[in-house]
């Protein structure tokens, strides 16, 4: 069976599950936020074989831009996260309770 | 099955195993361990990419997740100092829920992949992702969203340099 879209979507999906399930279970925020690029990585997976499939180069546009803008949002979260650690210690959402009732 | 097919599969099988790896390594509960299976997982990646044409997306990929992105990452874990993890007792609560969830999910998408058939009656693919024809639409018709994205790093670099700021105010 000749490889096509089903294929790449299918591993697409798995991809994003995979970051689903890291975000939900693991309580490391590092880890967490690697989880977060694992599901923007699958959803990248996603637009190039629709762009590439449907003979569309405006998915492949998308995805630099999405490319940059997760650059940007890991640069300002991983400053966030030290700065909550220089205040905190920790870097573990468990122990982040200030705001639970 | 010519060869792209069976590249297709390797590359396919390397990325979700190095994406299981990266959230739960069943030998170390280091992030480094898990930021270096990020890496491999987006390597495995733009190998896809390369299959699908997409070549200035895999030199991307590369260079800006696997290269500047990544290299950040490991940064600040190194930054943090982050002992190797005591065994904190993952929730069965939360472990349950998140299996429940995410397998629903998963349902969800293949079935209805499976059910929609998108690829079904597509003409073959003659589309090349190469860097003239991106550079070409990027600064045609993508002209304005590229301007705003310049912005868009210029306000994240300022954001950062605040948040990093000794006494955070």
């Amino acid at each position: 069976m000749n490889v096509g879209l089903e294929h790449y979507l299918v591993v697409s999906a798995l991809l994003f599950a995979l970051g689903l399930l890291g975000v939900i279970t693991r309580r490391n925020l590092l880890v967490m936020y690697m989880s977060l690029e694992l599901m923007l990585n699958a959803a990248n997976l996603a637009l190039v074989s629709f762009s590439r499939f449907n003979n569309n180069l405006n998915g492949q546009i998308l995805v630099f831009f999405i490319i940059t803008v997760a650059a940007a949002e890991v640069s300002v979260g991983l400053a966030l996260i030290v700065a909550l650690y220089r205040k905190r210690q920790t870097a573990h959402v468990e122990d982040l309770t200030t705001m639970k009732l | 099955m010519g060869l792209p097919d069976i590249l297709f599969y390797v590359f396919a099988f390397l990325t979700l195993l190095c994406g299981v790896l990266v959230i739960a390594n069943p030998f170390s509960r280091n992030p480094v361990t898990s930021a270096m299976f990020l890496v491999l997982t987006i390597i495995s990646m733009a190998g896809l990419f390369v299959l699908l044409h997409a070549f200035f997306l895999a030199a991307v990929q590369i260079l800006v997740y696997a290269g500047a992105v990544m290299v950040l990452f490991l940064f600040v874990i190194m930054l943090l100092d982050l002992k190797e993890e005591e065994r904190r007792k993952i929730k069965k609560f939360s472990l349950i829920g998140g299996l429940v969830s995410v397998g629903a999910v998963v349902t969800i998408f293949v079935k209805s992949i499976l059910a929609a058939q998108p690829g079904a009656n597509l003409s073959t693919p003659t589309l090349e992702g190469e860097t003239a024809a991106l550079g070409k639409l990027l600064f045609t018709q993508y002209l304005l969203p590229f301007e705003v994205v310049s912005v868009l790093l210029l306000v994240a670099m300022m954001g950062v340099i605040l948040l990093s700021k000794k006494d955070l105010k």
